[in-house]
């Protein structure tokens, strides 16, 4: 299924190098089926997030924004992702009042063994973001239309 | 509040040689706001005003000015945002003299001149009573002074600065005021998503990108090395649209979560007058339900996001 025929929309997961990365790759290696929506970037910690990223994300024209660590307790720097979990709660209020729905965001703890939970999450928030459907647009076009309108 | 001002100006008087520079406010050029004060030289201490035209909020210059013995006249909600500096050790507690006032709310000139319909400048602007008595080239009207106050004031819980080191009149509660003002966050409420992503860029592209709320923020203090006009992340870019104005209030909002005294400064100085102050509010509002904490009220606690528990309270987090 390709992204030009309109039936797959663009997630962006944020997952952390040491669990949830390689959850991701575990799946891959059990041959578990997921949804292919998600475009994954490998980050050293969920501590790194900013959550700026997942505005910046969102603004950009992703559909849905999965972040996804180590669980609490387990983190490998002892503590990136504990500070992370009070930045993306406070992230979460936020997105709404930005305009974007904040079933968009989600975050999670996966760890690397957990090639089955990988699957479900990502199977889940993909089904979410379907349900949501693409991220509304700016009426007044893209970033790039209006580049090219004062270029022309 | 005549006798006030004369204490306050004794004070600053007293205080004077001892300090390289005491902020105030004195008469601004249009009559409806005064504008900030420099003192260096005692005659200089005679253009001090105080009365609820001293709407801007001085602390902004606080981090600036370090190194120097500074002395500043501040009101309860400006002093918030001097304890927020001082948390985050930006000045220095034994620099700084601060002449602490009672404060019964703050006008906004904007609102007064749109009731007034007068414009902002005007022939002569008086006090008298609870009324403030205008004259301009529309000619003459009084508008009550409960009216025109900013919106800030409605939510107002310490009128009275804190920290202080010569408090001048006498203490007091916030003042009582009916009817206030349906704040942008409750509009918002009402709205759906998609109406709200489209306010968003309405207003935003109104935006004339003066980084003006920017350098009004007190806590806005990375100056030159602002994340905005990095090119290495490029967080920003150029272009004139309501994307990249959004996603620097949005910036603005996130660099100031946890430490935002709601002083109102970026709406006062936005030359267009947009509702930036609302993403800031709704991320206290969330930080306040999270963690319990407000910004600005004690200069030794911990900031809310620079710390964890490992079982939190008030996180419920989604089970897959």
């Amino acid at each position: 299924m390709s992204v030009l025929e309109g039936k797959e929309l663009r997630i962006i997961g944020f997952l952390c190098n040491w669990c949830s990365y390689g959850g991701a790759d575990t799946a891959g290696v059990g041959r578990f089926t997921q949804p292919t929506d998600l475009r994954i970037i490998k980050l050293p910690c969920t501590g790194r997030i900013n959550p700026l990223f997942v505005v910046r994300a969102f603004l950009n024209g992703a559909d849905g924004v999965l972040v996804s660590g180590c669980h609490p307790r387990d983190c490998h720097y002892t503590a990136g992702n504990f500070y992370a979990r009070r930045r993306l709660e406070v992230l979460r209020s936020l997105l709404p009042v930005m305009g974007i729905e904040p079933a968009r965001f989600e975050y999670t703890w996966v760890s690397a063994s957990e090639g089955q939970r990988w699957r479900t999450v990502v199977q889940k928030f993909t089904e979410q973001i379907h349900g949501l459907g693409p991220i509304p647009a700016f009426k007044s076009g893209t970033c790039l239309e209006a580049c090219l309108g004062t270029a022309i | 509040m005549g006798s006030q001002l004369e204490d306050l100006k004794t004070a600053i008087r007293q205080a004077l040689p001892d300090l390289d520079v005491v902020i105030a406010w004195a008469a601004g050029p249009d009559g409806l706001a005064h504008t900030p004060l420099f003192i260096t030289s005692e005659s200089d201490v005679d253009l001090v005003q105080w009365d609820p035209r001293c709407s801007q909020n001085l602390a902004g210059y606080l981090p600036g000015l370090r190194g120097k013995k500074v002395g500043i006249v501040a009101k309860g909600c400006d002093a918030r945002s001097i304890t927020e500096l001082l948390q985050e050790k930006l000045i220095d507690r034994e620099q700084l003299t601060v002449f602490g006032l009672h404060c019964q709310g703050a006008l906004d000139p904007e609102k007064i001149a749109a009731m007034a319909d007068c414009g902002r400048y005007v022939r002569s602007a008086e006090i008298n009573g609870g009324e403030l008595k205008i004259v301009s080239s529309k000619g003459a009207c009084a508008i009550s002074l409960e009216n025109g106050l900013l919106a800030k004031c409605f939510r107002c819980t310490g009128a009275d600065a804190q920290p202080c080191d010569q408090f001048i009149g006498e203490h007091g509660a916030p003042p009582v005021l009916k009817d206030a003002p349906a704040t942008t966050l409750d509009r918002l409420e009402a709205m759906s998503m998609e109406e709200r992503f489209q306010f968003w860029e309405e207003q935003m592209g109104q935006c004339i990108r003066c980084y003006a709320c920017r350098s009004a923020c007190p806590l806005c203090v990375c100056q030159d090395h602002c994340a905005a006009q990095s090119r290495e992340p490029h967080w920003v870019d150029q272009t004139d649209h309501p994307r990249e104005k959004l996603m620097f209030q949005a910036m603005h909002a996130l660099h100031t979560a946890g430490r935002c005294t709601e002083c109102g400064e970026c709406e006062r100085a936005c030359p267009v007058g947009l509702p930036i102050m609302t993403m800031k509010q709704a991320l206290n509002r969330q930080i306040k339900a999270l963690f319990d904490y407000e910004a600005g009220l004690d200069s030794e606690k911990t900031p809310p996001l620079f710390q964890f528990r490992e079982n939190e309270e008030h996180i419920k987090e989604r089970k897959w």
